[in-house]
């Protein structure tokens, strides 16, 4: 690396550039709703930058901080769900044969790389009353009655006398089941990057050892598996924590999350200084999760290092 | 391989065959068809013959027809597809410059600026979506303008948010490169610009395609800061698909989402194939 005042002129043409862009599309935009966030409305759409910090108490409101909770509670449900399906599922990837491993591979990202709001369209035909969940539900439902009916139990319905169909569309249930099915990849690479460098020797031995498979995996893989395990659960926690279209699409009047009470503020409330204050607390509980992740990779560097 | 010889075992299992086990391959196989099924079913039910899209009546294009003839979600697709055509040319440039500065040069506040330029992939859609939306209205960002100049605040929000990324993908090839390359085009006298055309651009190349795609993925996926920038007059696909769904749940949506899913994988997988080729041959690329 070169000081940049060997070359000022080729520093500055490379600089100068993404750096005005960053600024004025982007950081100045932030600033702007981090003043809005000090305002109050004048009128219906004017707004005095005043200094108040009426907005940030306004957040703490029972009715908000019930939001907010909410939101960190499905997060936080998205992340463990994710990581319990998701660590099998790498650690197959990983000792899979070479031939289907970049095919595994590939499965698992292509979702990813398809438009959200198609995947969350494509849920909502799957988990309503009359789809694709219930359907197969209901089929297992009448191929239970058939084998019970050729057990001579068929009188007694056992099964109830008609197939109910689940709520599975517009409640919490349904938020967290996309939330999953959205940042699943999220978990899944991180925790094979992390299990693909692990020396599969330190597993021979503590079988060798006398160790069980379980406690194997639970003293030498999960240990030198965790700093995949904190980076996917940042990398799943955080857009979960801000997602507005899942609970907008797949959710009920009561599984709002923070992202859709700002949205609220902006299109139909109308009350921007408190949606300013709204967005940068949710930033703040990002920034914070982040912390947790350099702070946390901070110490096992320092360990791994000793 | 039909599904009996998946669970079939010749040998015995070894005990770090892991992949080998029934249990295992059972996680595997539910967690794909968790992934796909939503997808597989959107896609063949563009195909079904039925309003009502519960019950397969027979293969048909006609929702495809529909989907052709609606005026609005044809003029939502091609302004997507311009957005995605300019903001992806302005954001590899602005990434490319940002990756070049950072693998280059020392010089003050280095590690504030990277955090900095992190920034718009960290922080949630929705705050960079209002941010976006109170900038514009603010500065009285001129919203009847003709087509395509009308698509310009759209196109401007998404530069701001792929363009970092393209930063990232374009650093992490750089990674690569070995400095005397450079240093040697200079001792034989060729200059910065020379240097620049003739041996960095040739390197980046292949991660500078990569990053492309990718601003250009993300352009074409972005629902959330698009929406708070789109006005009446400049719907995105995403955007009026949304509003379509909200309406109904509608076989149009399946035919039109079905494209959109084809030309992301074709990206993708472009994608996926260029990054393997360079990473296989890093020389032959270079050369």
């Amino acid at each position: 690396m070169e000081d940049w005042r060997r070359t000022p002129l080729v520093f500055w043409v490379t600089s100068l550039p993404p750096t005005l862009w960053l600024v004025v599309f982007f950081l100045i935009p932030l600033a702007l709703v981090w003043v809005m966030s000090f305002g109050e409305l004048d009128g219906l759409i004017d707004i005095k930058i005043t200094g108040t910090l009426a907005n940030y108490a306004r957040a703490l409101d029972p009715l908000y901080l019930e939001v907010f909770g909410k939101s960190l509670v499905f997060a936080g449900f998205t992340t463990v769900i994710s990581l319990l399906v998701g660590f099998p599922v790498a650690l197959a990837i990983v000792f899979a044969s070479p031939r289907w491993r970049p095919i595994l591979l590939l499965l698992v990202i292509l979702p990813f790389w398809t438009n959200l709001l198609i995947r969350t369209y494509a849920l909502i035909a799957v988990l309503r009353v009359r789809g694709f969940a219930n359907f197969s539900l209901e089929w297992l439902w009448d191929q239970g009655n058939t084998v019970l009916a050729l057990m001579g139990l068929g009188s007694y319905q056992l099964l109830g006398d008609r197939f109910e169909p689940l709520e599975l569309l517009y409640n919490n249930t349904a938020v967290v089941i996309g939330l999953v099915y959205v940042h699943m990849p999220f978990m899944i690479l991180p925790l094979y990057a992390a299990l693909e460098r692990l020396d599969r020797s330190l597993i021979e031995a503590a079988l060798d050892l006398g160790a069980s498979q379980f406690r194997a995996f639970l003293t030498v893989v999960v240990p030198l598996a965790l700093p995949g395990i904190i980076s996917g659960g940042i990398l799943v926690f955080i857009p979960a924590l801000g997602s507005f279209l899942t609970p907008d699409l797949l959710g009920g009047t009561d599984s709002q999350m923070i992202a859709n009470v700002i949205e609220r503020q902006f299109k139909g409330a109308n009350d921007w200084p408190f949606g300013a204050a709204l967005s940068f607390l949710l930033m703040y509980l990002t920034f914070a999760a982040l912390t947790v992740r350099a702070l946390v990779n901070r110490r096992a560097e320092r360990r791994g290092g000793a | 391989m039909n599904l009996a010889a998946l669970f079939r075992h010749r040998e015995p299992i070894g005990p770090l065959e892991y992949t080998r086990r029934t249990w295992m391959r059972l996680t595997l196989l539910a967690t794909f068809v968790f992934l796909y099924a939503p997808i597989v079913t959107l896609v063949a039910f563009s195909f079904n013959d039925s309003r009502r899209n519960i019950v397969w009546r027979g293969f048909s294009l006609k929702y495809y027809e529909k989907a052709l003839a609606n005026d609005g979600l044809i003029e939502a697709f091609v302004n997507s597809l311009t957005i995605a055509f300019v903001q992806t040319i302005i954001a590899t440039i602005l990434g490319a410059l940002t990756a070049l500065l950072l693998w280059r040069f020392r010089f003050p506040f280095r590690g504030g600026y990277e955090g900095a330029m992190a920034l718009p992939i960290v922080i949630p859609e929705i705050c960079m979506g209002v941010a976006m939306l109170a900038f514009f209205s603010r500065v009285g960002w001129p919203t009847d303008l003709p087509w395509p100049l009308n698509l310009s605040a759209i196109t401007i929000a998404h530069v701001s948010f792929s363009f970092p990324f393209v930063a990232v993908v374009v650093r992490a090839r750089l990674e690569g490169f070995n400095r005397e390359f450079s240093e040697a085009a200079q001792d034989l006298g060729a200059s910065e610009w020379q240097v620049f055309r003739d041996v960095m651009v040739p390197f980046m190349r292949p991660g500078l395609v990569a990053g492309a795609l990718l601003a250009f993925t993300l352009s074409l996926d972005d629902f959330v800061i698009t929406f708070f920038t789109s006005g009446p007059d400049t719907v995105t696909f995403p955007v009026k698909v949304y509003s379509m769904v909200r309406f109904s749940v509608t076989p149009e949506v399946n035919a039109a989402s079905t494209v959109l899913i084809a030309l992301t994988v074709v990206l993708t997988v472009l994608a996926l194939w260029l990054q393997s080729r360079a990473k296989l041959k890093p020389e032959e690329v270079a050369g």
